[in-house]
């Protein structure tokens, strides 16, 4: 992994590095995957995927509502809020 | 026929639609999905992302898809899962969202746009694909550096359905959407009310351009901000025209140019480049693992299906075979909304005239209930007593004319009045009688001599004359004469006049 | 007897039959908490909460009320499951300030059986790490040896019994960190059949993996936590709804016919000769008890921990996405650009990555980015959706064993407590700690650790017992069987407080 990818990836997953954050994560990112290259060794043609912890199907909840949190516990952990809303910095559409 | 078609371009419309399911809650958790509430007071710890909180499907909100998905012929899928779409937005509090990728609960399906009675529509638009999904919240731009968010509309379920590019005209494509419209909410599935957002609409549209070396196409752009039926025809329109313009000038090609993102504005009647993100999309999609796949048998299929009953293309089939309807009257009291056409069945299934409670639903029944700004499932006649009035018309004991005074008289008791009553009442009574229509044939005869006189000299058309008699004749006989049997009484004695 | 040093069972009964009061119990813990303030157990612990609930407690039973089965007993609680109103934090500087508007469903549970709900425990930041030194708290110090580490990620859980801070804890175990701490600290952990009990509340690292479990001193306070725990969430569609058994009236039970499988590749290279001589005496009392010993395969279990290290990193980088700065967590306070490529982004977007680095530690980062790049486009073929394969073949594996042997036996870990900073320089050798224990979260089965004897340097070594699907009843047996003919449950740690 190279310095590059490791800042393209990074800024699909928001972290903001700097230059020597990008050389250590691209070192230590290639000795991980270098290693995690041995699943290519399996012949994994025609096996099903096993995404979920639990083998089960069709768990549904009644469509039925509850009363809502109070707003001021909605927002209580905002880290900027006004009296309604979240307040984030600027979005123009 | 629809203006595009002059043109030297053919319109190419692909559509994609957002429906908010009608649940009484959201599709994972478990606060209500009401509309227009104060911002964030429709909040609980999963639609907020909390931390730690986990989504539980909502069975409604899947059967309420499953539905719209048998009701468009759609092939449901025996198995289905939901994936995570990731990606950065504050409107998206887990910035992800639990959609579906590549096992959507249906593929395929179709869409009719009916015929309009100026040529428009009478197609079928292909699906591509139906799937659900979450809705985000809501950005509200506050003052300078700030934006807020509201999350009452996160997590509300929400159906994504797309359509193949098989739209070839503004109209059709507003015809479309209408038909979708009138669809779902005959299923129950969503209010469609698309100022209140349950409704969106995002259209891709480019052009097929004939020149001398062969059809061109030109760049696919994504109008979003589509928030009324006009405006996506507007849309629509301006796109075309800024797309055959810009093509003249530049000669781009969709092989020479990406798709972009335009949205609309309606007070300026323009689409407008939006920003492109800072960041290529890469929604690294993967199998939502807080949530269960689904098996669909075909017994829960049968169930839903039967649940459905007739659907608006069906019903106007039915209209037009079993009540002999023409394609635009039938279409007229499908369109109107499923009460307009359960009041029509109501009606004839008590009376034979057909034509004539079609004619006096959509005139008068709809202009009073529009009037009154009431729904027909709410008009103050019951369908039982508009087809007994409407029978007596077709018996010949009332004329239209009277029929239509009683009707009113009807409306008027606001529903306390008893027809029987109130024809008794008024005299409704249809003059059948040959002496007093003779007489008053001879009374406007000799009241307008000149009408005689233009007759002869042909200086006006017959028919023209006989229908100024016929009004005197009804206008003396206080409206009770029988028409039919005035107009026979009035050619016998013309032509005996010499006329 | 002092009451710090009671079992579960013991406090619970003498706190209903007013031998003592759950006050005193409470106080009893929270003076020994204070003198052993060094091992850093404990990031929030507030005495009058505390003291608060045994109050209540006590009022009840002064009433003649029934206040539960585990009424008065103090549970300390990993740093990631959510108690309303109460800081929880996953030793991450991103939710230093972040306290939740609800109670998880084993914390509900909790406070209906009567519980107190005692200290949140230390541990790996969002329970990443095997070591509890990714906390944004520093790291907790074992208790047997306090240049060791405790384990981790639930290392915090795990020191709090083996200190007797706390008779019992619950953690949370992903890829072994309830029973790799359990081993490394002498006490007895269990990690529960994935769906047996719910995650509503507990704070995702991994959500196919994650499971909550208890450690306690021996396996009848394990049962008795369990039936406390255990059971369907309809706020959890993984939870599943399958009956809860007596597991106390199970544990005494000695099963009919038990088959005992060794796993060969547990007994390979790398796992230190004192662990595999405690584990082999330990297979041989099995056997002198009348169980049939075999050896049994799991052939792709050396592929677990590669598959574990994109499955748990690429469901991780999406589960912490939400911790952005916008609306819980930590917010950077200066996010104007860093250089001249973030001159390009919108603020909004530089307002994210900078709350990010900020609020989260390296490895937190390293697998987020780990993650993100093995579900990303023209990646996701080679890295996530083979390791899901692999995951099912690895399932196969166990589903193959458990045809012929009704337990799987082995170290739970490859060698006894390593050293403070001893791999943090070296990420993988760090993850390869969870050798013995990965593979059971991948197929969503119960495992327990359970001490088995000492090293010579009187560190705790750790037995790991694995069964099939919801086989926890009888997982408990086969670890009471052990115990009752074994003094290693009731070593403690030489403490002087």
């Amino acid at each position: 992994m190279t310095k590059d990818e490791v800042a393209k990836v990074a800024l699909l997953a928001r972290l903001r590095l700097n230059d020597d954050d990008k050389g250590r994560y691209a070192q230590q990112l290639t000795s991980i995957l270098d290693f995690i290259a041995q699943l290519g060794e399996l012949d994994t043609e025609g096996v099903e995927p096993l995404a979920h912890g639990v083998d089960r199907t069709n768990v549904f909840r009644e469509d039925k509502a509850r009363p809502a949190l109070d707003r001021e516990d909605a927002l209580a952990n905002a880290p900027r809020r006004s009296a309604e809303g979240f307040l984030v910095p600027a979005v123009l559409d | 026929m629809s203006s595009e078609t002059a043109k030297p371009y053919t319109m190419v419309v692909g559509l994609e639609v957002h429906v908010q399911l009608q649940t009484e809650s959201k599709m994972f958790s478990w606060t209500g999905t009401e509309f227009g509430l104060p911002p964030n007071t429709l909040c609980d710890p999963v639609n907020l992302g909390l931390p730690g909180t986990l989504p539980v499907m909502n069975g409604k909100a899947f059967e309420l898809a499953l539905k719209t998905a048998i009701a468009c012929g759609c092939t449901i899928s025996k198995y289905t899962k939901w994936d995570r779409k990731n990606y950065f937005y504050p409107d998206l509090p887990k910035n992800y969202q639990i959609s579906q990728y590549d096992l959507p609960f249906s593929l395929g399906g179709s869409l009719p746009i009916p015929a309009d009675n100026e040529g428009n529509g009478g197609k079928t638009v292909r699906l591509t694909r139906i799937h659900l999904e979450e809705d985000t919240g809501k950005m509200v731009h506050t003052s300078g550096q700030e934006s807020e968010v509201d999350l009452n509309r996160a997590g509300t379920p929400l159906l994504e359905i797309v359509s193949e590019p098989d739209i070839r005209s503004s109209v059709d494509a507003r015809l479309c959407l209408e038909e979708l419209r009138l669809t779902l909410r005959y299923l129950g599935v969503s209010d469609c009310e698309m100022q209140e957002g349950s409704l969106r609409c995002d259209a891709n549209v480019n052009l097929h351009i004939d020149t001398p070396a062969g059809k061109i196409a030109t760049p696919i752009v994504e109008i979003k901000n589509l928030n009324s039926f006009r405006s996506v025809e507007r849309a629509l329109n301006y796109e075309a025209e800024r797309q055959y313009a810009k093509w003249k000038e530049d000669g781009l090609t969709i092989k020479d140019a990406p798709k972009e993102t335009r949205g609309w504005s309606d007070p300026d009647g323009v689409t407008k480049l939006q920003r492109e993100k800072e960041t290529a999309a890469d929604y690294r999609y993967f199998p939502e693992p807080d949530l269960l796949p689904v098996v669909v048998d075909d017994a829960w299929v049968a169930r839903l299906k039967a649940e459905i009953g007739e659907l608006p293309r069906e019903r106007r089939e039915r209209f037009e075979k079993a009540f002999g309807l023409s394609e635009y009257d039938a279409n007229v009291l499908v369109e109107q909304g499923k009460d307009v056409a359960d009041y029509f069945d109501a009606v004839v299934a008590r009376t034979d005239q057909y034509k004539t409670a079609s004619n006096w639903i959509q005139q008068d029944v709809l202009r009073t209930a529009n009037a009154k700004g009431i729904r027909v499932a709410d008009f103050p006649v019951a369908p039982e007593t508009l087809a007994d009035l409407i029978s007596r018309v077709g018996r010949g004991e009332l004329n239209t004319q009277q029929g239509r005074e009683v009707l009113g008289k009807l409306i008027e008791a606001d529903g306390t009045g008893d027809l029987e009553a109130i024809i008794e009442a008024g005299g409704y009574k249809m003059v059948s009688d040959e002496g007093p229509i003779r007489e008053a044939i001879e009374a406007a005869l000799a009241a307008n001599p000149k009408a005689m006189e233009d007759l002869k000299t042909g200086k006006k058309k017959p028919d023209a004359i006989k229908g100024f008699l016929r009004g005197q004749v009804m206008k003396a006989t206080g409206g009770k004469a029988n028409p039919n049997l005035v107009g026979q009484l009035l050619d016998a004695m013309l032509s005996e006049l010499g006329g | 007897m002092q009451l710090t040093e009671m079992k579960a069972a013991e406090l619970v009964a003498g706190i209903a039959a007013r031998k003592f009061s759950a006050v005193e119990v409470a106080q009893a813990f929270l003076n020994r908490t204070e003198k052993l303030k060094h091992l850093n157990v404990y990031v929030h612990l507030e005495p009058e909460v505390v003291l608060d609930q045994a109050k209540a407690v006590d009022k009840r039973i002064a009433a003649g009320e029934n206040p539960g089965p585990l009424a008065g007993l103090p549970v300390a609680i990993k740093d990631l499951l959510c108690v309303k109103g109460e800081p929880t934090t996953c030793g991450s500087r991103m939710l230093k300030n972040f306290r939740p508007p609800y109670d998880a469903t084993v914390i509900e549970k909790l406070k209906s059986a009567g519980a107190v709900l005692y200290g949140k425990a230390n541990m790996d930041e969002f329970a990443m790490g095997s070591s509890t030194e990714n906390s944004c708290y520093g790291p907790t110090l074992n208790p047997w040896d306090t240049k060791r580490i405790p384990g981790g990620s639930s290392g915090g859980s795990a020191a709090a019994v083996a200190a007797m801070t706390a008779p019992v804890s619950l953690g949370s175990d992903t890829g072994g960190s309830i029973r790799q701490p359990a081993a490394l600290c002498g006490v007895v952990g269990l990690k529960p059949t994935y769906g047996r009990v719910s995650r509503y509340g507990l704070i995702a690292f991994a959500s196919s993996l994650d499971q909550i479990g208890p450690f306690t001193w021996d396996v009848p306070d394990m049962a008795l936590i369990m039936e406390a725990i255990s059971g369907g969430d309809s706020r959890d569609a993984t939870c599943v709804p399958d009956p809860v058994p007596n597991y106390l009236a199970e544990i005494e039970k000695k099963p009919e016919k038990l088959r005992i499988g060794i796993v060969r590749e547990f007994f390979g290279e790398g796992l230190d000769p004192e662990v595999e001589k405690s584990v082999r005496d330990a297979i041989a009392l099995y056997e002198k008890l009348g169980a049939e010993i075999k050896e049994v395969s799991l052939p792709h279990s050396k592929y677990g921990i590669a598959a574990y290290y994109i499955v748990a990193p690429a469901e991780c980088s999406s589960n912490l996405a939400r911790y952005d700065g916008t609306l819980f967590g930590h917010r950077s306070a200066d996010y104007s650009p860093a250089n001249d490529d973030e001159k390009k982004l919108p603020a909004l977007v530089r307002m994210m990555m900078a709350s990010r680095a900020e609020g989260f530690g390296a490895e937190v980062k390293r697998r987020i980015m780990l993650g993100t790049y093995a579900l990303s486009a023209g990646y996701a073929d080679q890295y996530y959706n083979k390791a899901l394969k692999v995951r099912r073949l690895i399932r196969n594996d166990f589903e193959t064993a458990f045809k012929e042997v009704d337990v799987l036996i082995g170290p739970t870990t490859p060698t006894p407590a390593f050293a403070l900073g001893e791999k943090s320089a070296d990420p993988l050798a760090m993850y390869l700690s969870d050798i013995y224990t990965i593979t059971t979260n991948l197929a969503g089965l119960p495992g327990l650790s359970m001490p088995c004897g000492l090293s010579s340097g009187g560190l705790p070594i750790g037995l790991q017992l694995v069964g099939p699907a919801l086989s926890e009843a009888k997982l408990l047996q086969v670890a009471r069987m052990f115990e009752r003919e074994t003094p290693w449950h009731t070593k403690r740690p030489n403490l002087t407080v």
